[in-house]
């Protein structure tokens, strides 16, 4: 009887080491939703390429607690409820560690609560909308690596003041959550600015023409263009002002690179100032030049800065993955929890963008400053720095 | 002070008629589509609910023979409106012939759905992102009496007013046309008469995925070329063929044109925040007012 319970025991026991080694084998799995077809095809696109350099480094480097990275990708088409779907499937089938999201706000906003409720950190390393790290939940398990509304409209209204002398502000915006956050982070910017609000005027996604709001703004008397949407109805409203033969300057949040806005748009893509947060321009620290490099090998079509389109999409994700690293690494597990919580007292990364130091704390979940911001536009189809 | 009123007021004029060219360049849009409902509605008295995904058929079509594989546009266009008529047979066969012929209302779903399937493989064939496709009509805009206007926003009305006109033209005037208004009137009788009753319900749905391709591929270089262009066409086209009165081709095309220029003006005058709530209220307001449409007439049924 003995005998028979110590066999037992050592069954159970060698049970017991086969499945841990199992798991140390296992991948440690992180979530991409974003989108990976429609008019923002690109920006889904861009985050791939920066997660998966990143993930290659890491990998390279022997992983995370003696496991490797993978890459699991959803598309959310753009579609709050899909996203929605798509974060749940990630969290209960797959068991991702962190979840990465795309250029869409209210596809953003929609997985909030859920992060927040399953405990799995998710990063915005593209999606602006003030209110998807600022939700209010405590804890609070949504961080950021990209440009967050409020600082962007002031970067927008400070560049149309700078660049053209702008007086009064035309507000063209999508008519949906990331316009609404871009309606009250520009009015507030241009109250603080010092500049007037000729008009606020919004149109649908799939809007064909904007003749009628644009031609508003230009009887109420405004003197810059502030446009917010992605590639494909930024270029609706790009070819409604080519044909209105209205010659005013456009400065854009920066939507409209997710997606083929030069070919879409026509010659009009050429005159608009957006802002971005990484450019692979210009001279790069030793970080952008090893990513470029990187890039370059995993990617045929890259073949130079100019090819690394969406950059910001590139850029935010890489940094984002690497910071998340060294939560996991600090934490020394996957659990949100206390990933979430390595991930609020990290102290110093070299990264891509900047050397973030603190980049996070239990107050502040956003990465990136108004500093951190750059003007751009496109030459071509390429997106180089606007030199003025 | 006089100067600066006169010159406001002359501003707001061109502002106007800038919104009057748009809406009317849409509207046409919607009135070639619904053109398309007219036709099986008045030949089968069913429809294909699938309209918008017949007119991205026609764009997508004709970007792919003339951008992607570089054939000239002649060629282009006619093999697409050729396809496009194809792909109206095969709604008519698997999707509505089936159902109506057992007196069933299945066609309504039938066609939606066929219309979602052709959405997805056109996603999946011709490619994620939307794509411009480029035109000379739509390069420079013209002045008109100081109103900048594309060529093609003249084009896009006339071709909306050709097409009733041929319609018009071949019921009245040909054996084809006279053979089909007899199918209208009485399938049973015109069965009797030798009159193919079949063939001429097929062809209506060939007419009116061709008119949809046409609308589809007129509209493709002021808009963009992607998978579900159509949708949001598709649903207003509804609208106006319902406003118009689905029995009259001219009552249609007038819807269409009502249906563009009240939203182009809606937004002008109100904002854009306005548009849908008001437009869809006037379509409201006008089947209230003029329950078999503009110019429909009431159907009797006989007991």
């Amino acid at each position: 009887m003995k005998r028979q319970f110590t066999g037992w025991m050592a069954a159970a026991i060698a049970l017991v080491l086969v499945a841990t080694a199992a798991r140390a084998a296992e991948p440690i799995k992180v979530g991409q939703i974003s989108a990976l077809s429609g008019g923002s095809a690109k920006s889904g696109e861009g985050i791939t390429r920066g997660l998966s350099v990143a993930i290659d480094e890491i990998n390279a480097a022997g992983g995370l607690l003696g496991r490797k990275l993978e890459l699991v990708r959803r598309d959310d088409e753009s579609n709050p409820a899909k996203g929605q779907i798509a974060a749940r499937e990630l969290i209960d089938q797959e068991k991702v560690a962190v979840m990465f999201g795309g250029i869409d706000s209210p596809v953003s906003l929609a997985i909030v609560p859920i992060a927040n409720q399953s405990k799995v950190p998710y990063f915005s390393v593209w999606a602006a909308a003030t209110n998807i790290t600022r939700n209010g939940a405590s804890p609070n398990f949504i961080f950021r690596v990209s440009a967050v509304d409020v600082l962007v409209d002031k970067a927008l209204a400070n560049h149309a003041v700078k660049a053209f002398q702008a007086k009064k502000l035309g507000l063209i915006l999508v008519n949906n959550p990331w316009g609404e956050s871009n309606e009250k982070g520009l009015t507030a910017a241009a109250k603080e600015r010092g500049v007037e609000i000729a008009g606020i005027e919004k149109f649908e996604e799939s809007d064909v023409d904007m003749v009628a709001q644009l031609t508003r703004l230009k009887s109420a008397g405004a003197d810059t263009l502030v446009l917010v949407a992605n590639a494909a109805p930024g270029a609706q409203v790009m070819k409604s002002l080519q044909r209105t033969g209205w010659s005013v300057p456009v400065v854009s949040h920066w939507g409209i690179s997710g997606g083929r806005f030069p070919e879409l748009a026509g010659p009009g893509a050429q005159k608009v100032q957006f802002i971005q947060t990484y450019s692979f321009f210009g001279p790069q620290n030793a970080v952008g030049k090893k990513v470029l490099e990187e890039l370059e090998a995993k990617y045929p079509d890259i073949k130079g800065p100019a090819d690394v389109v969406p950059p910001v999409g590139v850029a935010n994700a890489y940094d984002a993955m690497h910071l998340v690293a060294l939560a996991i690494t600090k934490a020394g597990s996957t659990d949100g929890d206390k990933v979430r919580q390595a991930l609020e007292s990290l102290d110093r990364y070299d990264g891509l963008i900047k050397s973030y130091d603190h980049p996070f704390s239990a107050e502040n979940h956003d990465a990136l400053g108004e500093h951190d911001y750059i003007m751009v536009h496109y030459v071509g189809d390429k997106i180089e720095p606007v030199t003025n | 002070m006089f100067a600066a009123a006169a010159f406001a007021k002359e501003r707001t004029t061109v502002l106007m008629a800038l919104a009057l060219v748009s809406g009317l360049g849409l509207g046409s849009m919607y009135g070639l589509l619904a053109l398309g409902f007219y036709v099986t509605y008045s030949v089968s008295g069913t429809v294909n609910f699938a309209q918008g995904g017949s007119m991205m058929l026609g764009a997508v079509l004709c970007y792919s023979f003339a951008v992607t594989l570089g054939w000239p546009a002649a060629i282009s266009i006619a093999l697409a409106l050729l396809l496009c008529g194809v792909w109206g047979l095969v709604v008519e066969r698997i999707a509505v012939r089936p159902f109506a012929s057992r007196g069933s209302n299945g066609w309504l779903m039938a066609t939606v759905a066929l219309g979602i399937v052709l959405e997805n493989a056109t996603l999946f064939l011709f490619g994620k992102e939307p794509r411009n496709y480029p035109s000379v009509l739509a390069d420079a805009p013209i002045d008109i009496a100081g109103v900048p206007v594309l060529p093609l926003q003249l084009v896009i009305p006339a071709a909306g007013l050709a097409a009733a006109l041929a319609l018009h033209l071949v019921a009245r005037h040909t054996r084809i046309g006279k053979a089909v208004l007899a199918v209208m009137q009485n399938p049973d009788a015109a069965r009797l008469m030798g009159i193919d009753v079949g063939r001429a319900i097929a062809g209506s749905y060939a007419v009116s995925t061709v008119f949809a391709g046409i609308a589809g591929m007129l509209i493709a270089p002021l808009f963009n070329v992607s998978s579900d262009m159509g949708t949001l066409f598709g649903i207003k086209a509804f609208a106006v063929a319902i406003v118009g009165g689905i029995t009259s081709a001219w009552g249609v095309v007038l819807a269409g044109f009502c249906y563009g220029i009240v939203e182009a003006l809606i937004a002008a005058l109100f904002g854009s925040t306005y548009t849908q709530i008001l437009t869809f209220a006037v379509v409201i307001a006008a089947l209230a007012l003029m329950p078999n449409g503009l110019l429909g007439s009431a159907g009797t049924k006989k007991v």
